[in-house]
This record gives C-alpha cells, sequence and structure tokens, in this order.
C-alpha cells in the first residue's frame, strides 16, 4: 500500500466525524438563517436577510456574554495563575498528586448540582443573611451578574489551572535562580521569566475557557434566574421555545462569527507576547 | 604561587560552616579563606559537599552553622540578588526567551537606577568580545551549540563584574576537545579580568589544568587545601593521592629511619620512602608510588614482576604487573622510552624506582 494511501485511509474516521458533526451541521445554519419561520414554527426556506437584520433583538444577550466570557476568563486567569505556581513550584512534590486531584474532584459531580447548590449559598438564606448578622445589611446576590460570574470562575477555573501548571511545571527552576543571581528580586523574576515562559500555558487555559463561555447556557440559567441570559439561553429558547429556527441561526451564526474573529486576534497578541520574538520581557 | 595572595583580606571566607538538610549533613565545620584574584576548585566525588559550598556563597543556601564572609561582611541570611557573586551553572540556564544580547544584559538591566540602553548595548557588545561570540547578539539561544551557550553564560555573569565568579561544574556537558580548549580560555579570561573564580568539579585534570589552589572535599570536609603541585607531590591521606591522580599504595612497616628517608619494609624488601616524620618503629604505613615513577627494566637490581596487561594511550603506555611480594602494580612508560611497546602479558621485568620516589601516608 503506498504511503499516502494508508494515511488518507488512518485520516478517513476523524474526516468522517468532523464533515458530519461540524461542517454538514454549520452549513444547515448557515441555510437556516436565511431562511423564514413557518406558521406553526420551525424552517420555511427563503432567502432574506430579515434574521440577521432582527440581531437587535437579542442584542442584551450578546452583550452579557462579550462582557461576563471575557470578565469570567480573565478572572479565571488571576486566580488560577499564583494557584498553578503554588502547585508547580512551591508544592512538595510529596503533596502535588493529592492537590492536582483536589483541583479536579468538583468534577466528578454535575455541573448542575453543583450550581444548585450555589443557589443555597449565594440565596437569602445563605452568605446575604450572614453578612445581615454582621450588620452589614442584606445584599442581593442571586440572579445578579455577580452570582453568575461566581458559578463561571468556580465551574471552569481547573480548565484554566492544568495548562498554567503544565507550562510551569516544566519551566526550568535554574532560570529563577540565574534571574536571582543576575540582581532580580522575586517579583522582577516573576514578571521577566516565570510569567513570559508561562504564556503558552495561559493562552490554551484561555482559549479552553473563553470559547466555552461563549457558548455557556446552564450557569446563567440557574444563577442569573433568567435575568442574567447568555447568547446560549437565547439560542436554547429560540430553537426549544418559540421555535424560531431561522432567527436562531442567525444568532448562532453570528456568534460563530463573534468567535472566530476574538479568538484569531488573541492568539496573534499571545504570538507578539511570546512567539519567538525578543519584546517578551514585560520590563 | 598562592603565596603572592596571602598578605591580602580575603574576599570570601568560610567560618565553621556546617549545612544540614534535616538529619543529613551536607557539609560540617568548613574553615576556608578565597584570595582576591585567585582560581580556587572545589575538587571531590558527587555528594562531597561541593556544591552545597558553592551555593552558600551564592545565596542559594544558607549555612546552618557558622558564617560566610564576602569582602569582609557577613553575608548570612543576604539573598542571591544582593550579593556581589555571580554564578555559571551547570547546563547554563539561559533564558530561552531572550536572544543572546538580552541574555548577557540581563544582569545590567536589573540595576537600578536602570542604566542607559546605549550603555547596556556597548557593554553587551563588550562581553560577547571577550567570550569571542560577537555579532551573535540577535541569535536565539536554541540556535547555539552547547560550547557557545556557555559562553553566553560566561559572558552573562562577567557582565556585573562580580567579586568573585562561581562555576557550577561549567564543563561537564562540553566533549573532551572542547573542554581542552575551554578551560585554557577560561584561565586566561580570568588574568584579564583579574575577577577570583570559584569553580566547583569532580574532574581532576580540570581543577589540576586551572586552578591556583585546589580544595579537596569528602564526606562534607574540606580534607587537603593547596596549589596542583602541592596536592599531587605532597598528598596528606590516601584519600588525596588517588583522587589527584593516580597511585599504587602499599601496605609496609615502618623499619626505621635513613638520612630523610623512611626506610619501610614492604613484601620482604625495604623501600625508601618521603615523609612519614615521628612515625615510630614497628608501626604500620600506607607508602604512595605514582605509577610514572616506576621505570621497567629486563633484568638487573628491583622488584621482580610480571607484565599481566598493556594498555597503549598513545603519548603514554600503562603496564599492570603483577608482584609476588607487592601484588598488583601500575606503572606509566612514556612513548620513546626503550621498555615501551617491547612488553608482551607474560614478560617477566623488573620494576625499579628512586629512592624517595614513594611517599609515606597514615595508615588508614
Amino acid at each position: 500500500m503506498r504511503p499516502s494511501l494508508r494515511t488518507s485511509l488512518f485520516l478517513a474516521p476523524a474526516t468522517a466525524w468532523l464533515l458530519c458533526m461540524l461542517v454538514l451541521p454549520l452549513v444547515v445554519v448557515l441555510v437556516f438563517s436565511f431562511g423564514t419561520r413557518g406558521a406553526a414554527g420551525g424552517y420555511v426556506p427563503a432567502l432574506s436577510l430579515e434574521n440577521y437584520a432582527n440581531l437587535g433583538a437579542r442584542w442584551a444577550a450578546f452583550q452579557n456574554t462579550l462582557v461576563l466570557a471575557p470578565l469570567g476568563t480573565l478572572t479565571c486567569l488571576i486566580i488560577a495563575w499564583p494557584l498553578a505556581y503554588f502547585l508547580a513550584i512551591k508544592a512538595d512534590p510529596r503533596w502535588r498528586t493529592l492537590l492536582l486531584i483536589l483541583v479536579i474532584v468538583p468534577f466528578w459531580t454535575s455541573i448542575l448540582i453543583r450550581s444548585y447548590a450555589w443557589i443555597q449559598i449565594l440565596g437569602g438564606n445563605g452568605l446575604p443573611s450572614l453578612i445581615a448578622e454582621l450588620g452589614m445589611g442584606k445584599p442581593r446576590l442571586i440572579n445578579t451578574p455577580f452570582a453568575v460570574m461566581v458559578g463561571i470562575v468556580y465551574g471552569y477555573l481547573p480548565l484554566m489551572v492544568f495548562p498554567i501548571y503544565v507550562a510551569l511545571e516544566k519551566l526550568d527552576k535554574k532560570l529563577l535562580e540565574a534571574s536571582s543571581d543576575l540582581g532580580s528580586p522575586p517579583f522582577r523574576t516573576f514578571l521577566q521569566v516565570s510569567l513570559p515562559l508561562s504564556l503558552s500555558g495561559v493562552a490554551t487555559g484561555s482559549m479552553l475557557v473563553f470559547i466555552l463561555l461563549m457558548g455557556e447556557f446552564l450557569i446563567p440559567q440557574i444563577l442569573g434566574g433568567g435575568k442574567v441570559f447568555f447568547v446560549g439561553n437565547a439560542l436554547v429558547d429560540l430553537f426549544l421555545q418559540s421555535r424560531n429556527w431561522p432567527f436562531g441561526a442567525a444568532v448562532a451564526a453570528t456568534l460563530v462569527l463573534v468567535m472566530l474573529v476574538t479568538v484569531t486576534l488573541y492568539l496573534r497578541a499571545m504570538k507578539r507576547l511570546s512567539g519567538g520574538r525578543d519584546d517578551v520581557a514585560l520590563m | 604561587m598562592a603565596k603572592r595572595f596571602m598578605q591580602s583580606q580575603p574576599i570570601a571566607e568560610l567560618r565553621e560552616v556546617t549545612k544540614r538538610y534535616g538529619l543529613v549533613t551536607a557539609t560540617s565545620g568548613l574553615n576556608l579563606a578565597i584570595q582576591p584574584g585567585e582560581f580556587l576548585s572545589f575538587l571531590g566525588p558527587s555528594g562531597c559537599g561541593k556544591t552545597t559550598a558553592l551555593r552558600m556563597l551564592a545565596g542559594f543556601e544558607q549555612a546552618t552553622e557558622g558564617a560566610v564572609l564576602i569582602d569582609g561582611q557577613n553575608v548570612n541570611g543576604v539573598p542571591p540578588y544582593l550579593r556581589p557573586v555571580n554564578m555559571v551553572f551547570q547546563q547554563y540556564a539561559l533564558f530561552p526567551h531572550l536572544d543572546v544580547a538580552r541574555n548577557v544584559a540581563y544582569g545590567l538591566n536589573q540595576r537600578r537606577p536602570k542604566p542607559a540602553k546605549a550603555e547596556v548595548a556597548a557593554a553587551v557588545d563588550r562581553a560577547l568580545e571577550m567570550v569571542r561570540l560577537s555579532g551573535f547578539g540577535p541569535r536565539r539561544i536554541w540556535e547555539m551549540s552547547g560550547g557557545q551557550q556557555q559562553r553566553v553564560a560566561l559572558a552573562r555573569a562577567i557582565i556585573n563584574r562580580p567579586k568573585i565568579l562561581l562555576l557550577d561544574e561549567p564543563m561537564a556537558a562540553l566533549d573532551k576537545k572542547l573542554r581542552h580548549d575551554m578551560q585554557i580560555e577560561l584561565k586566561s579570561l580570568q588574568r584579564e579580568l583579574g575577577i577570583t573564580f570559584v569553580l566547583v568539579t569532580h574532574d581532576q585534570e580540570e581543577a589540576l589544568s586551572m586552578s591556583d589552589r585546589i580544595c579537596i572535599m569528602g564526606q562534607g570536609r574540606i580534607v587537603q587545601t593547596g596549589t596542583p603541585e602541592d596536592l599531587y607531590d605532597r598528598p596528606q591521606s590516601r584519600y588525596v593521592a588517588d583522587f589527584v591522580g593516580r597511585s599504587n599504595f602499599i601496605k609496609a612497616e615502618v623499619a626505621g629511619r635513613e638520612g630523610d628517608l623512611l626506610a619501610a619494609k614492604a613484601g620482604g624488601s625495604v623501600i625508601k620512602a618521603r615523609g612519614g616524620e615521628g612515625l615510630a618503629q614497628g608501626s604500620a604505613v600506607t607508602l604512595s608510588l605514582r605509577p610514572e615513577e616506576i621505570r621497567l627494566a629486563p633484568a638487573g637490581e628491583g622488584l621482580p614482576v610480571t607484565v599481566t596487561h598493556r594498555i597503549f594511550l598513545g603519548e603514554h603506555t600503562e603496564y599492570h604487573l603483577q608482584s609476588k611480594a607487592l601484588g598488583t602494580l601500575v606503572a606509566v612508560v612514556p612513548r620513546g622510552s626503550e621498555a615501551a611497546g617491547a612488553l608482551a602479558p607474560g614478560a617477566e621485568v623488573v620494576a625499579q624506582w628512586r629512592d624517595g620516589a614513594a611517599l609515606a601516608l597514615q595508615a588508614e
């Protein structure tokens, strides 16, 4: 068998999968997005831009997604980096495996159940009444953007921790000593050595979290109480409740486009920061 | 040679320095004065505490007991970034995200206030020129060969003009030929800069060829300190005689003194050895006899031996000899001397050496 033929054979299942599960559905979504809604819902073939002209009706969902997804990613990053640094460099190697397992333990329970737990914590009888006990008024936490953020960070943190952990784990500890030896105090060593050399992990983790957050619908549904909804919630509504498939398809197509643009811009920025260029040290 | 350093104040001192990790003692009771401008090596097998000693000078480790002084100042507890010393790491530890010039400039860029860009660039050029890497500034680290990376590490470590340059097995990763060239270069660089160099190595040849003084370590202690010639000619223990160069060790018994020399009985014959002052008649003694002191003759006076192995090593030939009286001996014969090349295993010859060639050591 010729090598090229063999290669094609090996690649065939993956190609077929991608074709059936990604390319075809995307084409269907694109085609639907130019159609019109039938009288009883569903799809009637047409060639109209009406759905796209109508996108403004769902502007709030886009706004929430485009603010909370990047903000959630950033918050995850800010919390995950020191944690990953601790796990990779500071933690006693004997405890490292156990600590790493602790990071993924929450994944053993469904995100649905964990989010319901947060309802109890953030709801009227939870944290707010504790704060009231301390005499600082009774804030409303549940069904706010704050609650959604808490859920997001809680749910997605491990996805950010692991890539950064891997990048920092590969970091040669001698480099930190070399930096110190050459006169750099710890904080500057962090800025000039640890941070730039962890950027590959930061890029991977941010991508993972950001892409998943852009499609998130469960956490806003449960902790946002229908007040803080994402594009994902709009899609659930359009496809399952109001059965306006063409409009839903237009929203979905727009989301894919927005994601493509932001991810490309982000990756290009990361490449500028870490990829073979000299101006990496954030001095 | 070391004497010319002795007058001035030491650039660094270890005073009764002990380092313990939990129950493990890495070094104990180190006492050493390092003189300004000298090239000093810590020599010893792995695990002897030499790297710990170096890391305590750098500040990566703190002494459990005793004091480390640099330039007369007690630096116990002072972090590495505040110490006027720089280090060349074993695997170089160059920053992979910075190019060669930025690696070299790193030390200067840590100064506050930050020096001017033009000033840094000029200093980087000078440092790269010193290690013969002019024009390599924009290269990436991974584009450099092992030898070149080592030069970059060297340039990076000297740019701040440290009071002491610490070198942690800097040539372990280089091949033999390159290592030899680098030894010569390192020595001339040291003369040019006038900086004190402190080297850690397990390679006796490296220590012998570059050092003004060598500090031999074993099991966390300093065993003997001296010039290379000193250590080679007058080792005070079997450990040193074995570690610096090679030697034949002969168990003997003190028979008496003959002038400056000690007469020792071994295997029925009497060997006249240097040293051994104060040893009582009848006490046990170990004699050290360097392989190059032994000459092989077809016949005549001397120790009858049988050749068991002949190992040709180019400039000299090594013979393994079996003697009924003294057991196994090793002799090294330079190429061109009459016996070389002539003796096959099984040959019966006579081993000779002059009086005083052997050195008496304390029996262990």
